[in-house]
């Protein structure tokens, strides 16, 4: 069996640290020792988009990232959107939008449309569905995950900076 | 009486039925606190992967577990021999079939699991499985269906060569499953002799796969001191599945639990009982420790419960004004190496006889002749409401065929042909008796909203230009809601479903139900109805499902039933809890109880407004000695129903494409979707229902198949190939609806969530043989992949510039 | 789902890089963005005994004009090119072909060197570096060496690459001002690999073709320079019948592999008209 290596990363703000195989993915790392089950597996072939995390200021598929990369990085799942009992905007607006069904590609979904967002402040429907097309939805047909996105695009220009 | 805006205050305070309550599961979901299988963790629990045979047919020589059980974590293999001295290498499909669990001396389709090797994390599982070593030899595979019943065809099912039959009357070859029929042969035959116009066309509806974003899994978990085995799962119907596992293992029914948490999407993928289900429990009664098995997506796609496969004729005999007088569907179908597909029992082909369509068809027969093929076993499932997507796509496909074929117009000819409003319930020439229906106006509103004359004019100005404009459209009638237990069973089991209702004290409500959300939205509909038959606000309903040791019994949500059978079941369970709420009012009030009248939350005595008991104030009274002499304390009440027919929602779908004949891509212009479901619990989520079962019915239409080469070997088996539309392709959905109730629903209500799947497949299908029409195209086969279109564009020498 | 077990390696310089290729051989491969060699591992197609990932050595990124050409770092990612307001004003190809390339994750992780030094003919920029006359700086244990696109890619999987070279800076001469450039490529869907696909460069003389300079992506075992189509159309206008011809030989020098995609009658007359498309684009964009 292959050595283990200490890997030390910060995860919603707060400093981990694991012994993994090189060859463990961090999408297992993140469930599996971690308990953080927000990020989902949903293929093996890097497609569907449920492992979406948020990695130094990117959008990751955690499924195609092994755990030895991530040494001194800040990570951020679905489930650290929500601060001090306060939804993220994009949590809100998925709620009422309607823009979830059975929920399985919404953490992975709303991960990426948090990073979509900070680039882009105000984009266009196509421009959404362009920027969202790494994540595969089976429920809701994208239209309400656009719906939801713009509102929450719209609420968070609001808020003064 | 309160004045109106009081009353609308004291309605809106109950967000029930008719309002777009936002769904109560959201809450875990957007925090990413969901349960979903792979998120269940036991102490002790080991890892199960599957070794599955890498060709299609093949005699197994062999099989070396050494190296694998030499593997750092591996703890076991398990194979055939090993599930063989619990008589469970072999299990009954809900089909009436058997199934291999692990395979035994031969494999029959590719992947087909052959031994699971049991580890310690799933690591150190996946190294064991690369490990097993297993000696194949490999046998002539068939793939093509038409092939199956060739009289040198190789012999698939070995394992029931002598038997006669399968469950659904007599085979006439070692690969065939069985022969259904319904209708009149002989009436068909004559409208067809007699009838001036005939028209005949060969349709495939590929094999698809539903592929919902979760995989399969389960964990079981056998607990040695107790002799109770606990299994979590994907499953749409955890009562039927316990009642199946009390029979494999013969383990009592009441010593079993099964759990369906949060799933992660069903679309009928998550019905069946699956082999990695079945050796996860053996493996978990063997060792007394929790067993997780989760499969992949490549083994999600090739191996469980695909789609369709039906390979059909479909004729139809009119007269010169395009009336229908004859009808003759015949189907092959390709079952794959087990018919393990879920259906009831008396149905094989399952509701396919449906396939008159919302027109009135005087004269019909149907015939499904069902085989064997080298190729995962299944067939009914992908929101198809059990095989009725083949019915309505081949009656919708036809009645274009037929509109061409007599140069009238396609909206015309269906007007000509529907069934009118008077004469439901209707009874068709197939055997259904359709509850209720209002087809015309639906079609009117539709063709209206979209300027269907105006879209006329413009193709026949395109075409004068050599472009491809095609319009669509769908005029179905589905059949949801199974079912009347007399009619509908599943290895015996009826069709019923239930709730459960429980009122506290403080007016909080529990109810659950025998149904299982993978997320349709249950926790939410479900409360409106309680809300708006108690009175009580939707906010403090709790809705509970899947957990068989609390919930009563029911068959699970599949084929749109969850409204149809446990809606009714809600209203009949609060009605039975608001009858002797009247009963306690009245005691409280000291009238009778015919002096009170309902109006929202609260009885009034007619005549007396100011005397009135709000629910709330009866669930309290309900708890005390205040109650009528003789009664019991408490308001509870459980709800078993047996549906007296299923449910017939219908649509109206229009929709139009635009065609690049140099690349044969299709665009999706527009598509507007009216749906009728009867009374409409919340607006919000059938259409986010619509939305979802339409871009299936895109991908489905445009780019779905489960492609084999002549070996039986999977050429697009991932999501590489697999077509799953982004969000850059799915095209945008304009909804709409009409409200036609079922008169036999205590609410009005039929199903929908497979409504825009049933009638969009069709719809886009018949936009893009449309765009061609005028160019003597009547017809080409699923899916319209780029590739396909151009080679029609191609085949007519229109491709060049 | 789950790759064999491997060795990790992260040097942070390139000769540590390149000792470790060295030591290692063929039991070693090399990991850039890892969004090609990771899904293959999973599915143990690819079971290297040591990976080498390139992420943590620094000059391997960047983007900047040197002289007439823009020196790109071979880790310089997708999603860094999309963004380049350099490259937007002086190379824009490479900002739409890199916007064609798989989704916005992968981009954040995807390189171009090891979209270039995989040898995938599926991937886009081989392509684009052929249309663009690019060359690529190669550092092994003998030292450094260019080789041009055009010598760079043999066949499935097969490149220039020596055992030990890593492929470090992409160089690329900045096209005249006023060249028309487009990139076009059918797919299945979004995300996928082409089809077929076509990088055009075209430059106008008096409303005549003064260059073109067209490459095909996934039409044969590496990208596909379409010289004779482009020796055509040199001196001619872009009209109905110098477009066919233009098509029909980039059609001609292709040889596609049958898959779901298509057939290969298919693949080669979409290679066609993924020209013709890419021309009338380029023409669009470019001064006349």
């Amino acid at each position: 069996m292959a050595q283990k290596t200490l890997v030390s990363f910060t995860l919603n703000g707060k400093e981990v640290d694991v012994a993994v195989e090189p060859r463990e993915l961090l999408i297992h790392t993140l469930r599996e020792r971690l308990l953080h089950t927000g990020p989902h597996i949903g293929c093996e072939t890097s497609h569907c988009g449920a492992c979406t995390v948020d990695i130094d200021g990117m959008s990751v598929k955690s499924c195609t990232l092994l755990t030895v990369q991530c040494e001194g990085a800040s990570m951020l799942t679905i489930e650290g959107l929500e601060q001090n009992g306060t939804l993220h905007a994009l949590q809100q607006a998925f709620h009422e939008q309607h823009g979830l069904q059975c929920g399985y590609c919404t953490p992975g979904m709303i991960t990426r449309a948090y990073r979509l967002l900070q680039e882009n402040p105000n984009p266009s429907e196509e421009e959404i569905r362009y920027w969202i097309a790494g994540n595969l939805c089976r429920c809701t047909g994208y239209q309400n995950i656009v719906k939801a996105v713009q509102a929450a695009a719209q609420k968070l220009a609001a808020q003064p900076a | 009486m309160g004045d109106m805006s009081e009353l609308q205050q004291r309605e809106d305070a109950l967000q029930g039925m008719g309002t777009s309550l936002l769904r109560k599961e959201d809450a875990r979901f957007i925090r990413g606190q969901g349960s979903y299988i792979d998120d269940v963790k036991l102490p002790g629990m080991l890892f199960g992967a599957l070794v599955r045979s890498p060709y299609a047919h093949a005699r197994i020589r062999g099989i070396d577990k050494s190296k694998a059980l030499a593997s750092p974590g591996v703890v076991a293999v398990l194979t055939a021999d090993d599930l063989k001295p619990v008589n469970l290498h072999w299990m009954p499909t809900l089909g009436g079939d058997v199934q291999a669990v692990l395979a035994d001396q031969k494999v029959c389709f590719q992947l087909q699991e052959v031994a699971m090797v049991l580890a310690t994390d799933r690591y150190a599982a996946a190294d064991g499985a690369a490990l097993v070593e297993v000696d194949y030899e490999e046998l002539p595979a068939i793939v093509d269906p038409k092939k199956a019943m060739a009289a040198d065809a190789p012999t698939i099912r070995e394992d029931i060569a002598e038997k006669k039959e399968v469950g659904h009357g007599p085979r006439t070859h070692p690969n065939h499953i069985f022969t259904w029929e319904a209708g009149d042969k002989a009436a068909a035959d004559a409208a067809f002799d007699n009838a001036p116009i005939t028209v005949r066309q060969e349709l495939l509806n590929p094999r698809v796969h539903p592929c919902p974003l979760e995989t399969c899994g389960c964990v079981a978990s056998f607990n040695k001191a107790t002799g109770y085995l606990t299994v979590y799962m994907t499953t749409q119907a955890p009562h039927l599945v316990r009642t199946v596992l009390a029979m494999l293992s013969g383990i009592a029914e009441s010593k079993i639990r099964v759990v369906g948490g949060d799933i992660g999407g069903g679309f009928g993928n998550k019905v069946p009982v699956y082999p990695g289900y079945v050796v996860a429990i053996v493996a978990s009664i063997v060792t007394g420790v929790p067993v997780k098995w989760i499969e992949s997506r490549i083994d999600n796609i090739s191996t469980t419960g695909f789609a369709r496969d039906y390979h059909c004729v479909g004729e139809l005999a009119a007269d010169a004004d395009g009336r229908i007088k004859g009808l003759r569907f015949t189907a092959l179908a390709d079952h794959g190496a087990f018919n393990s597909h879920v259906s009831a029992s008396k149905f094989p082909a399952g509701l396919f006889s449906i396939c008159t369509g919302s027109y009135a068809v005087p004269n019909a027969y149907c015939r499904v002749d069902a085989v064997y093929t080298n190729k995962a076993p299944g067939g009914v499932a992908y929101r198809c409401s059990l095989r009725v997507t083949e019915a309505v796509y081949l009656i919708e496909r036809m009645v274009d065929v037929l509109a061409q074929k007599l140069g009238i117009d396609k909206a015309e000819i269906r007007r000509r042909n529907f069934v009118a409003k008077e004469q439901f319930p209707y009874t068709t020439s197939l055997g259904w008796t359709m509850d209720s229906g209002d087809y015309a106006p639906a079609l009117e509103k539709v063709l209206q909203a979209v300027d269907y004359e105006g879209l006329r004019r413009e193709q026949a100005e395109k075409r004068a230009r050599g472009e491809l404009m095609g319009i669509g459209l769908s005029t179905f009638t589905e059949i949801v809601g199974a079912g009347p237990t007399k009619a509908c069973d599943i290895l015996g089991i009826g069709l019923f479903d239930s709730c459960e209702i429980r009122v506290h004290p403080t007016g909080g409500v529990i109810a659950r139900l025998g149904t299982m959300s993978q997320g349709q939205g249950h926790a939410t509909t479900y409360a409106q109805i309680i809300a708006t038959e108690l009175g009580l606000p939707a906010a403090d309903i709790v809705v509970e499902e899947g957990d068989t040791d609390k919930a009563p019994y029911g068959a699970g949500t599949w084929g749109s039933r969850s409204t149809p059978v446990s809606g009714a079941a809600t209203a009949k369970a609060a009605r039975k809890i608001k009858e002797k709420a009247r009963q306690i009012a009245a005691h409280l009030l000291e009238v009778g109880d015919g002096d009170l009248e309902w109006e929202v939350d609260r009885f009034r005595v007619k005549g007396n407004p100011e005397a009135s008991k709000t629910m709330k104030e009866i669930c309290m009274a309900s708890h005390t000695g205040n109650i009528p002499e003789g009664m019991e304390q408490g308001l509870n009440a459980v709800a078993y129903y047996d549906p007296p027919n299923l449910t017939y929602p219908f649509g109206a779908y229009v929709c139009v494409v635009d065609i690049d004949k140099h690349t044969g891509e299709v665009k999706v212009r527009r598509f507007y979707a009216l749906d009728d479901c009867g009374t409409r619990i919340n607006p919000m989520i059938i259409e986010g229902q619509i939305h979802g079962g339409l871009t299936e019915a895109f991908a489905v239409a445009m780019g779905q198949q489960v492609p084999f080469d002549e070996n039986g070997n999977h050429l697009g088996n991932s999501l590489m190939d697999y077509f799953l539309p982004t969000a850059v392709e799915t095209p945008h959905w304009e909804t709409d609806h009409t409200v036609t109730p079922s008169p036999h629903h205590p609410l009005g209500a039929k199903g929908v969530a497979e409504s825009p799947h049933v009638g969009g497949i069709p719809c886009i299908s018949n936009a893009v043989i449309d765009a061609f029409a005028h160019l003597g195209v009547t017809h080409m086969d699923m899916p319209h992949t780029a590739y396909r279109v151009w080679q029609q564009c191609h085949a007519l020498g229109i491709d060049r510039h | 789902m789950i790759p064999s077990p491997f060795e990790y390696h992260a040097p942070t310089s390139l000769p540590d890089a390149i000792a470790l290729l060295g030591r290692y051989g063929d039991e070693a491969k090399l990991l850039a963005g890892g969004h090609s060699l990771l899904p293959m591992m999973k599915l143990r197609f690819a079971q290297p005994a040591h990976l080498i990932d390139l992420g943590r050595i620094p000059d391997l990124r960047g983007i900047a004009q040197v002289g007439n050409e823009i020196h790109i770092g071979a880790m310089t990612t997708e999603n860094q090119l999309v963004w380049s307001p350099l490259l937007a004003e002086k190379i824009p190809l490479l900002v739409e072909g890199a916007r064609a390339i798989a989704d916005p994750q992968v981009r954040y992780r995807g390189t171009i060197g090891g979209d270039i030094s995989h040898g995938d003919p599926g991937n886009d920029h081989p392509a684009l570096m052929l249309a663009l006359d690019a060359s690529f700086l190669l550092r092994g244990p003998s030292g450094e060496r260019t080789v041009k696109a055009a010598g760079f890619f043999f066949g499935l999987y097969a490149t220039a690459l020596e055992p030990g070279e890593v492929l470090t800076r992409i160089q690329i001469p900045i096209p005249p001002a006023g060249t028309g450039c487009a990139y076009e490529k059918l797919k299945r869907k979004i995300g996928d690999f082409a089809t077929a696909a076509s990088a055009v460069l075209l430059r106008l003389d008096g409303g005549k073709v003064a260059s073109a300079s067209i490459a095909l992506t996934n039409v044969g075992p590496t990208p596909l320079k379409a010289t004779a189509a482009e020796a055509f159309l040199a001196g001619q206008a872009l009209d109905e019948a110098s477009l066919a011809e233009a098509a029909r030989l980039a059609s001609e020098i292709c040889d596609p592999v049958a898959d779901q995609r298509g057939d290969a009658d298919y693949k080669r007359a979409m290679a066609g008209e993924m020209t013709r498309r890419a021309l009338l684009k380029a023409q669009s964009r470019a001064a006349a």
